[in-house]
């Protein structure tokens, strides 16, 4: 199971605000044992989904340069519970940003109505922590294409954002070993 | 109007409050933000960002954390600050009362040491109150 909790980026301004959806399916495994019988969508997941919508924009910020975690929630607050069939609706807005970390408000809404309300903040993990990036670059330039940020992503004037230039040639190194042959079995030999 | 130090110490209150889930009972001017308050190192992000809104002035992560300080082997010996040390962070820290700590100035024992009271006397410095 991949730990993706939002589907797609609707909206994404950098810096600013981001907007993304979470189709919550009868399908998804949290549903064998989280409440059986009575499936409700956890509002850990939910607040999942919404780091994931918050930390990307802020991560966004720094090229990724940041690595960015979330480190504390200052208030979550649900008024009805999300079920099977039900489109989440994220809305992450940046409070503040310093140089060791970022707050953020995201708000979640089915439909019209407001379903949750999170305060969080992230912090950037400094040179105490091991270096290197949190996630393999291949993998994350699939995992931000598959959520389309680059595809609706903008700058605060309107200009599409684009790929940190170590993400695309990390990508293309990748496409470059990849053989689609498969390589010729030798047999026997010393 | 000019911020009295009545004004400093609610909006710190109402800070460390949110911030750390304790009673309003519970912050007092000699109350030590980790010892009695239960601050971890994340919180002071946390406390960081409350007071830069509530005050709208900037607090510089050198002027609460002088980590770099604490890990110069020219103010640090054998796990102690030495006097260069403690000079340095009065300097910087002139917020804080050192008399406790002078006495066995342990670098483990600095993350106990910065009270409620310390940290209204910097926004104090901050504001002008």
């Amino acid at each position: 199971m991949r730990w993706f909790w939002i589907d797609r980026f609707e909206q994404f301004v950098r810096g600013t605000r981001a907007v993304t959806i979470k189709a919550v399916a009868m399908a998804e495994e949290q549903f064998d044992d989280y409440s059986p019988g009575y499936p409700v969508m956890p509002t850990s997941l939910v607040i999942e989904g919404m780091a994931q919508t918050a930390g990307l924009l802020i991560g966004e910020m720094s090229g990724f340069e940041h690595r960015v975690v979330l480190a504390k929630i200052g208030k979550a607050v649900f008024h009805f519970p999300a079920v099977p069939g039900d489109m989440l609706r994220y809305t992450a807005t940046i409070l503040d940003v310093k140089t060791d970390g970022a707050m953020a408000t995201i708000t979640s809404h089915i439909g019209d109505r407001l379903h949750g309300e999170v305060e969080m903040m992230f912090a950037f993990l400094d040179d105490r922590f091991p270096p290197g990036p949190l996630f393999e670059p291949v993998d994350f330039v699939a995992m931000v294409r598959a959520f389309g940020m680059y595809d609706v992503g903008v700058t605060p004037d309107g200009k599409p954002i684009e790929l940190p230039a170590f993400y695309v040639q990390a990508q293309r190194d990748a496409e470059g070993s990849y053989s689609p042959t498969p390589s010729p079995v030798v047999a026997g030999g010393n | 109007m000019a911020v009295t130090k009545d004004d400093v110490f609610n909006k710190v209150r109402t800070a460390l409050v949110d911030a750390l889930g304790v009673d309003e009972e519970e912050v007092t001017p000699q109350a030590t933000m980790v010892g009695d308050l239960g601050a971890e190192s994340i919180d002071f992000l946390d406390i960081v960002f409350k007071l830069e809104k509530a005050f709208g002035i900037e607090i510089p992560r050198k002027e609460l954390s002088p980590e770099d300080i604490l890990t110069n082997a020219d103010y640090v010996q054998d796990g102690k600050v030495t006097a260069a040390g403690l000079a340095e962070l009065k300097r910087r820290m002139s917020f804080v009362d050192f008399s406790k700590f002078e006495s066995d100035p342990q670098v483990r024992n600095f993350s106990n040491l910065l009270t409620v009271g310390d940290l209204c006397r910097y926004v104090e410095s901050k504001v002008g109150a």
